[in-house]
């Protein structure tokens, strides 16, 4: 299998902290902004959005997590379904700013489900999406980020592999070829 | 474990352990949503259920429908007092003929035992026991044993026991299937009449003083005298029922430690239980309805993702 590295640890940490900046610079002191992250793995982006904030602004960002399971429009076309994992949304996001995180921007599947989850809570002024890894010419939905760590051009056929700290990875983002047999 | 082994939910017994804990992960989900300013999730917008309900009912029925509705599935119901049953009709027919309409699930409720079993290896659809006779009512003892588990964590270990009309309640028959999965002990307590002969079979402890029962136990399930199943005369009296198996807030306060009380409903206030223990903070009545509903929307949701 061939892969290549998209992002390694080091990289990673500087493309958070610039997305960070660019967040401050669109919201200042997070008055009326929210963070939800997306069900696995933007959940544990943002947690480090709302840390690397605190460290650059001293202010604090409130974030929640979205499961997307049950809003999926691939339900029963899988085979089989998709557990669900913890849905916490513990304030209103009624008139405010809500920025969807993810690790991977691929089809645009994930974010429709999660604005359809989102909606659940209340209807948001703005909603922005940022995202670490936008896959380019793969979007099967009109849905594009508005804070982009890295572009990259991919195959339908590849996939990203995340591989984060908190879930035992070693902070490093891989581009994988399946090859076919 | 991401997905049910069986296609239909028939009984507990038919159920492993790991699809019961799976049911309960998934149902904690559902809880979470059915709390929310929203209660509804789209997952099902494109299955049809029919709820077959032979046989009176009222909150099963209810809490599947608002089960059904919250998960945005259409549902279609059907009752045998309203129906052509009373012209004659066969079950298969009568399910065949809803079957043709495209409906993909079927909760049904029937005075038979094991109607559901015979459905579901005539027809090609997805079925849910809501009870059939005295035989079991799956979902009604999957919110049981999770509002137990939710109360105190975990049933491994914990000493249930489950009182009244145990001969003819297929409550209690699914309740002991599921607790001793869950690793529970578990203890029936009734009059001899109406307690089964050969239940002790099953490994349950049988008991006849309920003021033992109570001291014994970390969980009581207190079940309602089922007036409508009993042909002939169990116990000479209600009222002499009432005086030797209700439990009363004076046994409850006797006891030297804390125990839940559980009530499938409908409560006969002041025969099985007394409004004093039915309303106390212990009792998980409420709950136990709650519950039901996130239960019902994770078996529809999981029997849901094996539709073809």
């Amino acid at each position: 299998m061939q892969k290549r590295l998209l992002l390694d640890s080091q990289l990673l940490q500087i493309t958070i902290q610039r997305l960070c900046q660019h967040l401050i610079e669109n919201h200042n002191d997070f008055s009326s902004a929210l963070i939800l992250g997306l069900q696995p793995r933007g959940v544990f982006l943002a947690n480090r959005i709302q840390k690397v904030i605190q460290e650059l602004e001293g202010c604090h960002v409130e974030i929640g997590y979205l499961d997307t399971t049950f809003h999926r429009d691939d339900f029963r076309r899988r085979g089989i379904p998709k557990k669900a994992s913890e849905t916490r949304v513990p304030f209103l996001i009624e008139g405010k700013d809500v920025i969807l995180v993810d690790d991977v921007l691929f089809t645009g599947r994930s974010v429709r489900a999660a604005m359809d989850a989102m909606i659940s809570f209340g209807r948001p002024k703005k909603v922005e999406l940022l995202v670490l890894i936008d896959r380019l010419h793969t979007r099967q939905l009109p849905i594009e980020a508005n804070y982009v760590g890295k572009q990259v051009n991919t195959l339908a056929s590849q996939y990203v592999e995340v591989g984060l700290k908190e879930q035992n990875g070693d902070d490093s983002i891989w581009l994988m070829n399946i090859e076919a047999e | 474990m991401n997905q049910l082994i069986k296609n239909n939910l028939l009984g507990i017994k038919e159920l492993s352990l790991e699809e019961i804990e799976l049911i309960f992960e998934t149902a904690d989900n559902f809880k979470d949503v059915i709390n929310r300013p929203i209660k509804k999730v789209p997952s099902l917008r494109d299955v049809t259920i029919a709820n077959i309900f032979f046989e009176n009912s009222t909150r099963t029925q209810l809490s599947f429908e608002l089960a059904e509705k919250r998960l945005s599935a259409d549902v279609v119901n059907f009752s045998s007092s309203s129906s052509s049953v009373k012209k004659g009709e066969t079950l298969l027919d009568t399910v065949n003929n809803i079957l043709s309409m495209k409906v993909d699930m079927i909760v049904i409720r029937h005075s038979s035992p094991g109607a559901p079993h015979f459905l579901a290896k005539k027809v090609n659809s997805k079925i849910v026991n809501a009870g059939d006779g005295t035989h079991e009512h799956p979902t009604q003892a999957l919110l049981d044993t999770y509002s137990i588990r939710e109360r105190l964590g975990s049933i491994e270990g914990k000493k249930v026991v489950i009182v009244g009309d145990i001969l003819h309640s297929r409550v209690a028959l699914s309740n002991i299937f599921a607790l001793q999965k869950l690793g529970a002990e578990v203890m029936v307590c009734g009059p001899a009449t109406l307690l089964p002969k050969y239940i002790s079979a099953l490994g349950v402890k049988v008991e006849l003083d309920i003021r033992k029962a109570l001291n014994w136990c970390d969980v009581a399930n207190i079940l309602r005298i089922q007036l409508e199943r009993q042909r002939k005369s169990y116990f000479p009296s209600l009222r002499e029922y009432s005086l030797y198996y209700g439990v009363n807030k004076e046994m409850i306060n006797a006891l030297d430690k804390e125990i839940i009380i559980l009530h499938p409903g409908p409560i006969n206030r002041g025969v099985e239980i007394t409004s004093s223990v039915a309303d106390a903070d212990n009792a998980l009545i409420l709950d136990q309805v709650e519950n039901g509903v996130a239960i019902r929307m994770a078996v529809l949701y999981l029997l849901a993702g094996k539709l073809e």
